[in-house]
C-alpha cells in the first residue's frame, strides 16, 4: 500500500469551474490541489490542465502566471499530463480562434472551428453541447491509455465550439461526427493524455477514465518505493 | 446530434415540488432521490430550480446541490433567484456546471455579459418564461412566472446570446405543468433565430410531445418534470418520510395521478425518439453504485 493517497495538480488559470474536475479525483481516491502553484504542479504525481472559456485568454493566463515552461517540461518527463476540453486545444501549435493564437506547442497541430455541421436539412448549433461517442481512431488500441475498459462507441460529453487536428495522425486515440464532420475527441502522446469532452461529467464512462488514471498513479509510486 | 433529456427539479425548501402554470405547488419528495434515480436511468443533465429562492434564502439549495454534485457525474444547471457575479460563483462552488438566469438579467442584461466574462458562456443558460398574449405575442416574464416585464421574448432571445449566454431555456408559462404540449411555435421561432442551443421545456403531457418539440420546435434540448416526476412517485410510492409540516402534501397523500399528464420513464421517452429516427444517448450502461455515502445520508434525511 503507498503511505500517501496521489497527488495530483488541477492547473487553475482562473477561467472557468474546476469544482467538477476535483470531485471527480476525490471520487476515484486521488487528492486533487486546485493550483497556480508552480511548485506545487511540479511535486504532484500528475497534472490536469482542464479549461473552458476563449484560448486567447488561457494561453495569456498561463503566460502571466509563467506556466507555459514548466506543462512544456512535465509534457517531456514520465509525469501523466492530461488535458480536458479547452486543455487539449492548449496543448495544440496555434488556434484560429477570434484570429490567430499561439498554444503551448506540445502536440503539433490546429484548432479549427466546427464549419456549418449538418445532419440532413437540420443546422446543427455551434457550440456542440451534449453526448457524443467516441470511436477508436484507426490502428490504435485503448488498452494501456486512460481509456482502458471504455466500451467503444461508449458516449461522453461535451460542450465546445472548436476541435483539435493533430499533425501526426499517430496520436489521435479516438474519434467523433458531430453532424457530417468528424473530429479527433482525444490523443494520447507518450504520458500526455488529452480529451474533448469532459468525463468529470460523463457519467460512468468518463469516472472510468478517472479511476485509470488513479490505479496508474498507484502502481507509479508503490514502483518507485 | 444527440437530443438531450433534461429531468428539470423544481426545489422549494428542502423539496421536490410541482405545480401547474408555475402556481399551486405541491410536495412530491426529496429531490436527492429523484436526481439519484434520474442519472442512474439515462438523465442527460439535471436542472434544479430554486422556486422560491429570493423569498426564503438559499441554504437548503446549496446543501441539496453540493450533496448532489458528490455523485452524480453529469452536467447540473441550477437556477432561481440568482441575482450577481457573486451570487453564481456561489452555486458553482457548492458543485453546479451551469446557472440558470432570468429575473436578474432582465433587469439588468449586462450581467449576462459580465458573467459570462467571468465563468465562460457555457456555464450561462438564460431561461426565458413566455406567456402568450391574446394578440399573439409574447412576453417574458420575471419571479418564477409572476411578474411581468413587458419584454418581447424574441427580441430578448437575441440580446441575451449576443450578451453571452451559452444556451436558452424556453418555457411556455401558459403550457407549463399543464400536459397539453409544448408551445411549438415559441420553441421554433426561438431555435431558429439564435446560434446556441435551446432547452424547451413547459408542457410534456405525454412522449410524442417531446418528440414534437425536436421535429417542429427544433430544439436541442427538453426539459421535462411532470411526465417523470410522476412516473418515478407511481413506482415508489411509500418512502417512509414525513412531509406533513412541508406545504402542500394532498397530493402526495393521494397518490400521484394527474389525469393530463401520461407519464413515462426516461428510457421510454428515449426508446421513442429513436424509434422516430432522433438520435440521444441510449445504450448508457447500468451505472455501478461506486460508493454508498449518498444511499446513507438519504436513509438519514
Amino acid at each position: 500500500m503507498s503511505e500517501h493517497l496521489p497527488k495530483v495538480a488541477i492547473v487553475d488559470y482562473m477561467l472557468g469551474n474546476l469544482f467538477s474536475v476535483k470531485q471527480a479525483c476525490a471520487h476515484v481516491g486521488l487528492e486533487a490541489i486546485i493550483t497556480s502553484d508552480k511548485k506545487i504542479i511540479q511535486d504532484s504525481d500528475a497534472v490536469i490542465l482542464p479549461g473552458v472559456g476563449a484560448y486567447g485568454d488561457a494561453m495569456a493566463a498561463l503566460c502571466r502566471l509563467d506556466l507555459v515552461s514548466i506543462l512544456c517540461e512535465i509534457a517531456d518527463s514520465p509525469k501523466p499530463l492530461v488535458g480536458i476540453c479547452l486543455g487539449v486545444q492548449l496543448l495544440m501549435t496555434e488556434s484560429f480562434e477570434f484570429g490567430r493564437h499561439k498554444g503551448l506547442g506540445i502536440i503539433e497541430g490546429q484548432v479549427l472551428r466546427f464549419d456549418n455541421p449538418r445532419e440532413g436539412e437540420r443546422i446543427l448549433k455551434v457550440p456542440q453541447i451534449g453526448w457524443n461517442r467516441i470511436r477508436p481512431a484507426v490502428n490504435t488500441c485503448w488498452g494501456n491509455t486512460l481509456l482502458r475498459g471504455v466500451a467503444e462507441g461508449e458516449y461522453m460529453y461535451f460542450v465546445h465550439s472548436y476541435f483539435v487536428q493533430p499533425k501526426d495522425h499517430g496520436v489521435i486515440l479516438s474519434v467523433s461526427r458531430y453532424g457530417n464532420i468528424d473530429f479527433c475527441s482525444s490523443i494520447q502522446r507518450k504520458n500526455v493524455f488529452a480529451c474533448q469532452f469532459h468525463p468529470e461529467r460523463s457519467g460512468a464512462a468518463g469516472i472510468r477514465l478517472y479511476q485509470n488514471l488513479a490505479a496508474q498513479l498507484k502502481t507509479m509510486i508503490s514502483g518507485t518505493k | 446530434m444527440n437530443i438531450r433529456i433534461i429531468p428539470r427539479l423544481d426545489i422549494k425548501g428542502p423539496n421536490l415540488v410541482k405545480g401547474i402554470h408555475f402556481e399551486g405547488l405541491r410536495v412530491l419528495g426529496k429531490p436527492e432521490y429523484f436526481a439519484r434515480y434520474y442519472y442512474e436511468n439515462g438523465a442527460d443533465e439535471l436542472i434544479y430550480m430554486d422556486a422560491v429562492a429570493s423569498l426564503y434564502g438559499r441554504n437548503s439549495l446549496l446543501e441539496i446541490v453540493s450533496k448532489t454534485a458528490r455523485e452524480i457525474f453529469i452536467p447540473l444547471t441550477v437556477g432561481g433567484g440568482l441575482r450577481s457575479v457573486d451570487d453564481i460563483r456561489q452555486v458553482l462552488r457548492a458543485g453546479a456546471d451551469k446557472v440558470s438566469l432570468n429575473t436578474a438579467v432582465i433587469a439588468r442584461p449586462e450581467l449576462i455579459h459580465e458573467a459570462s466574462r467571468a465563468f465562460g458562456s457555457s456555464t450561462i443558460v438564460v431561461s426565458i418564461e413566455a406567456i402568450r398574449k391574446t394578440d399573439g405575442t409574447y412576453e417574458a416574464y420575471a419571479n418564477y412566472g409572476r411578474e411581468r416585464t413587458e419584454v418581447d421574448v424574441f427580441e430578448w432571445a437575441k440580446q441575451a446570446v449576443e450578451l453571452g449566454a451559452g444556451e436558452l431555456m424556453v418555457t411556455s408559462i401558459n403550457n407549463e405543468g399543464a400536459g397539453k404540449g409544448f408551445d411549438l411555435e415559441l420553441t421554433r421561432r426561438i431555435a431558429e433565430s439564435v446560434p446556441v442551443p435551446v432547452i424547451a421545456g413547459g408542457g410534456a403531457g405525454k412522449i410524442s410531445d417531446v418528440c414534437n418539440v425536436i421535429t417542429q420546435g427544433k430544439a436541442e434540448a427538453v426539459a421535462l418534470a411532470s411526465i417523470l416526476h410522476y412516473n418515478y412517485i407511481r413506482h415508489h410510492r411509500a418512502t417512509g418520510d414525513d412531509y406533513s409540516r412541508e406545504g402542500n402534501i394532498e397530493f402526495l397523500k393521494r397518490g400521484a395521478s394527474f389525469s393530463k399528464i401520461q407519464d413515462a420513464a426516461i428510457s421510454d421517452i428515449k426508446k421513442y425518439l429513436l424509434a422516430n429516427n432522433i438520435d440521444c444517448r441510449s445504450s448508457f450502461p447500468s451505472v455501478q453504485p461506486v460508493s454508498s455515502d449518498l444511499s446513507r445520508e438519504l436513509a438519514n434525511v
